[in-house]
């Protein structure tokens, strides 16, 4: 078996599941990490009564670090992410069940560059953030 | 329907901000890799910043006066809309190079679109903003396409 790990590759693998389930210690980690003082991410009350979500709202760059992370965790040692992209379709809650995973779309063996779909989604499959990757391989 | 943007808002397009320059630590990057959950040894221990961390490096730092009542900073360099709910839209990043402990980079932002789209309850404005980020050198480390929201 070859060493070269994007020889092995192939449109449709799947890149393992990440799945999150952020509190509100880890939103409040986040957010103060951003500096960030949208009261929607941590005023129960204004969130719901003011704004009128069900919950505490996730913020939307840390539903895309899953994404990353998910795209990082499936590279490992094997090369590097060369570009991103992702859009926030809903809003999430705290308490929410989310799962983010990619599929692989393209492979290049000669630039030894990978496109990905990506996507977080809710236990019941709906797809709150979609994206896409390009990732980049070392030479084996 | 009647637009939104005027046309003194859409010749904002093209406008350009103060370039901002910040120092990259280790600490910053572990308590960023911790508030993301990260599974990575080289981001929990700082020696590398994950993918998006530069969104908290680059943020804006502003006085309690400058909040409003939600608690939202006003980006200077967007004119004032006439819908001021913001949502998170999304993001479009290319990347040239990592972002390690000691690092010290400058971000350069550009207004570079502005569009709306009607919505489920009406109409939604849409703006980008494209920041560059290099080292103080000129080494380009990365650049973001950002669309925001407003309702």
């Amino acid at each position: 078996m070859t060493t070269d790990r994007i020889a092995r590759i192939r449109p449709g693998d799947v890149l393992p599941e990440i799945v999150n389930r952020c509190d509100t210690v880890q939103l409040f980690l986040y957010n103060a990490a951003l500096w960030n003082a949208h009261r929607i991410h941590f005023d129960y009350p204004y969130a719901t009564q003011v704004e009128g979500y069900p919950g505490l709202v996730l913020a939307g760059p840390l539903i895309g670090d899953w994404l990353t992370q998910c795209v990082i965790d499936w590279l490992a040692e094997d090369g590097q992410l060369i570009s991103v992209e992702y859009s926030n379709r809903r809003a999430s809650f705290v308490g929410d069940v989310l799962a983010a995973s990619g599929v692989v779309r393209a492979v290049d063996q000669t630039s030894r560059r990978v496109e990905l779909e990506l996507f977080v989604r809710t236990e019941s499959g709906e797809v709150v953030a979609p994206g896409s990757a390009v990732v980049g391989f070392r030479a084996a | 329907m009647s637009s939104l943007l005027t046309p003194e808002l859409l010749a904002q397009v093209g406008k350009s901000g103060p370039r901002q320059t910040e120092l990259v630590t280790r600490r910053d990057i572990r308590k960023y890799a911790v508030a993301t959950g990260q599974r990575q040894r080289r981001f929990l221990d700082g020696d590398e910043a994950p993918p998006l961390y530069y969104i908290t490096l680059f943020w804006p730092v502003v006085e309690l006066g400058e909040l409003t009542r939600d608690g939202v900073f006003v980006d200077r360099l967007v004119p004032d809309l006439s819908l001021h709910k913001a949502m998170a839209g999304g993001i479009k990043v290319e990347y040239f190079r990592a972002i390690r402990p000691g690092d010290v980079l400058v971000a350069s932002r550009t207004f570079t679109n502005l569009y709306e789209k009607q919505g489920a309850s009406g109409l939604l404005i849409f703006y980008e903003v494209v920041m560059q980020v290099t080292t103080e050198q000129g080494e380009p480390v990365l650049t973001e396409t950002a669309t925001r929201i407003m309702r």
